[in-house]
């Protein structure tokens, strides 16, 4: 008698796991509409959080019928793109509205995770407020644009100015060549051996961050280039990549940058903004233009001291040739799932979180450099912090990723490169040439271009 | 008569479904999509396509899989087999000639780094292996100066902590099996003027040996797919010096969306474990006539 009763156990159990799995692929009911909404969130970047909650509150009043579902992912910026991703893949999981890297927005819209938005931002009055060049960071190969910007960015060196006075050198800093970075650094030094003269990252564990605020400002400033816009084509073999590789190995060598095995550490970054910049350890370092939303009221490490003790200067080109400096660009945008069941309201959602107020908080509380031309004019947002003006100015002698499908794992090689260097596993030259391989490897020799 | 016998199974349908479902089919799907290019992002992700063995002659001509391998092999023999085996089997030895209370204190100690979460056990390991760590700590006190283990020495550092971590899992399959040995076959022994190394080598070892070999199976899939230890200390650096195979997957797979080419790398690790798998079974299935 004892079998039958526990088969009898056994079935409603059965039965619950089936009506449960059947139950995930009914599709929401018409009248009670829900929006999830993807976005990165971590201890030291809330301001999208805040964004998003203000929008949240503010279209549910506008439209009673729909819940937004705010789903922050805690992560840096490497995870974020690989759980987005991961969440994409599936429709049960794939959010209505995401927030998205510009280099990812190509190789992304080839995967067909991104809305072609052109029918909705000609409705949207709002869409004439952004500058032209910024409208570009959503475009996709085919012509369409698939992203909204939130913002933009630029790279220049900050440094402290009580540690470079104290080492006898004059502020304002502007260092004209590569050589200029690093006799001050030798400097700097000589004076206070305690002291990291001029820190950039290297290795993977900084990721996109080691070439973003590092490499590529050396790489841009020897007239040698990582991708051939005209010929579409990747550049191997350039000598100004091994000089690069080498400036950095010079860094590392002589202990003018942090030791490598704090290079590698993925928190490197926390302690540059967090402890050695405000306790006078740190002289410079390259880094963007969001700076100042790390010290600022509110911001992940408050330090009241910034807005005297910080100097920003232009990344020098290796020789002082035009056109003198060199930045990086890159910065967010906002996107529709293609999978999306309610594209018309999650556009809806983009566009409140995107409107001008709350441009504007985000630009500020981030210190991002306006995308829409109504934000860039209004005068919180230039008196945000000191150093908008500069950094604005940046743009100027900016460069763009090229974002490709490809990109990510070039960028990828390019990380392991620099770890090679400054780990002393290789010499630049062997890095270089094994960085060439890689590439051949990866997009095959007819997309190469040898210089 | 029948009927009733196959009444009888069918209460463990469920259970095998069960494992159908999640154990065999990611397995099965991971070795499909090691014949893929599948990608987390770029056209690759939208629709993968079969490349064949394409993955897995990348494999063999990318510098990190071999020193993957390489890795995986050494941390897996000195971690697994020497470390937690050979210190597991001593601790348990000391343990059955002590006193109960030096015995039950040391067993404690042993089995609390067991079981702590990993995530904690690698935690611990860090803030012990760190250049500002613990060890350093010490041997600052004792006016050494340590270096930075997690960037000079990541592989030994990483042994060390997985040894660590392991060891009590050795130390109870041999507590037990240990008091499993007849006395009066020592004790014979003894009279017969056999040295303790003699006992230990002639009679306590091979009376014990299918709980080895039991013991040398388990440990050594438990360590082939060591991951959160790893991760968490060294991240498989620096200049994938610490880069293990399951350490390559996730990177492969996660971190730079190559689907394809991780899942590939997974099948390598799965076949590993097989192959181990079946050289520990035929080692216990010979000793049993």
């Amino acid at each position: 008698m004892r079998r039958p009763m526990r088969f009898a156990t056994v079935l409603p159990v059965v039965a619950a796991l089936l009506a449960a799995t059947a139950c995930s692929s009914t599709p929401p009911t018409a009248e009670n509409k829900t929006l999830k909404i993807v976005y990165q969130k971590s201890d030291s970047f809330t301001a999208l959080d805040a964004v998003m909650q203000d929008a949240k509150k503010e279209f549910e009043a506008a439209n009673s019928s729909v819940t937004v579902n705010l789903e922050p992912i805690q992560a840096n910026d490497d995870d974020y793109g690989t759980k987005l991703a991961l969440a994409q893949r599936s429709p049960d999981t794939a959010p209505d509205v995401f927030y998205e890297d510009t280099f990812k927005v190509r190789s992304d819209v080839d995967a067909g995770y991104l809305l072609k938005l052109d029918s909705y931002l000609e409705k949207w009055d709002d869409w004439s407020k952004f500058n032209e060049a910024a409208k570009e960071a959503g475009r996709a190969d085919d012509g369409s644009i698939y992203a909204v910007p939130l913002g933009t960015d630029t790279r220049a060196i900050w440094y402290n100015k009580a540690v470079l006075q104290k080492a006898g050198i004059q502020v304002p800093w502007q260092p004209k060549t590569w050589e200029d970075i690093l006799s001050t650094a030798r400097a700097i030094k000589a004076s206070d051996p305690t002291v990291i003269p001029f820190n950039m990252y290297a290795g993977k564990g900084t990721g996109e961050g080691t070439v973003m605020q590092s490499f590529y400002e050396l790489l841009y400033g020897t007239d040698s280039t990582l991708y051939d816009e005209k010929e579409k084509k990747w550049v191997v073999g350039s000598q100004g990549f091994t000089d690069s590789l080498a400036f950095l190995k010079t860094l590392y060598d002589e202990k003018l940058a942090v030791s490598p095995a704090e290079a590698l550490d993925a928190n490197v970054w926390k302690k540059v903004f967090g402890e050695w910049f405000p306790q006078g350890k740190l002289a410079a370092t390259v880094e963007g233009s969001y700076t100042p939303s790390f010290w600022q009221k509110g911001g992940a490490y408050e330090w009241a001291g910034y807005e005297q003790d910080m100097g920003v200067a232009m990344f020098p080109t290796r020789n002082g040739q035009e056109p003198g400096g060199v930045s990086m660009s890159g910065g967010w945008t906002l996107a529709v799932g293609a999978k999306s069941k309610n594209a018309e309201l999650a556009f809806k959602f983009l566009a409140t979180a995107l409107n001008k107020k709350n441009a504007l908080a985000f630009d500020v509380n981030n210190s991002q450099i306006a995308v829409r031309t109504d934000v860039a004019s209004e005068s919180s947002y230039l008196s945000a912090n000191p150093f908008v003006k500069d950094v604005s100015e940046l743009v100027k002698v900016t460069h763009y990723r090229p974002a490709t499908a490809d990109y990510p794992r070039i960028s990828t090689a390019v990380q392991v490169a620099t770890e090679s260097v400054i780990t002393g596993k290789q010499s630049p030259e062997d890095a270089a040439a094994e960085y060439d391989a890689t590439v051949r490897k990866l997009v095959g020799d007819d997309k190469v271009l040898e210089r | 008569m029948t009927i009733r016998r196959y009444l009888r199974l069918l209460p463990v349908v469920p259970s095998v479904l069960l494992l159908l479902l999640f154990l065999l089919a990611p397995v099965v799907w991971s070795f499909y999509a090691s014949f893929t290019n599948a990608a987390l992002s770029g056209r690759a992700a939208r629709d993968p396509q079969w490349v064949g063995l394409e993955n897995y002659v990348r494999m063999f001509s990318d510098d990190s899989f071999p020193l993957a391998a390489w890795l995986t092999v050494v941390f897996v023999a000195a971690s697994a087999v020497l470390g937690q085996n050979v210190l597991g089997l001593l601790i348990a030895l000391l343990m059955t000639r002590s006193r109960r209370a030096v015995s039950s204190w040391v067993g404690t100690v042993v089995v609390a780094a067991w079981v702590l979460p990993e995530i904690v056990a690698a935690f611990a390991a860090y803030a012990y292996f760190n250049r500002d760590g613990t060890l350093n700590q010490m041997l600052a006190f004792f006016g050494g100066q340590g270096p930075d283990w997690l960037y000079t020495f990541p592989l030994v550092a990483i042994i060390l902590a997985n040894t660590w971590r392991g060891t009590a899992f050795s130390m109870l399959v041999y507590r037990a099996a240990l008091a499993d040995v007849p006395q009066d076959v020592s004790e014979a022994a003894l009279m017969d003027g056999a040295q303790g190394w003699q006992r230990l080598a002639f009679i306590t070892l091979p009376l014990i040996r299918s709980s080895i070999a039991t013991n040398l199976m388990l440990i050594t899939l438990q360590t082939l797919a060591v991951f959160t230890l790893i991760w968490v200390m060294t991240a498989g650096g620096p200049a994938n010096a610490s880069t293990t195979l399951p350490v390559l997957a996730y990177q492969e797979a996660f971190k730079f969306g190559d689907i394809g080419y991780g899942t590939a790398v997974a099948s390598v690790l799965i076949v590993l474990g097989v192959v181990f798998g079946a050289v520990y079974v035929r080692l216990l299935r010979e000793q049993k006539p």
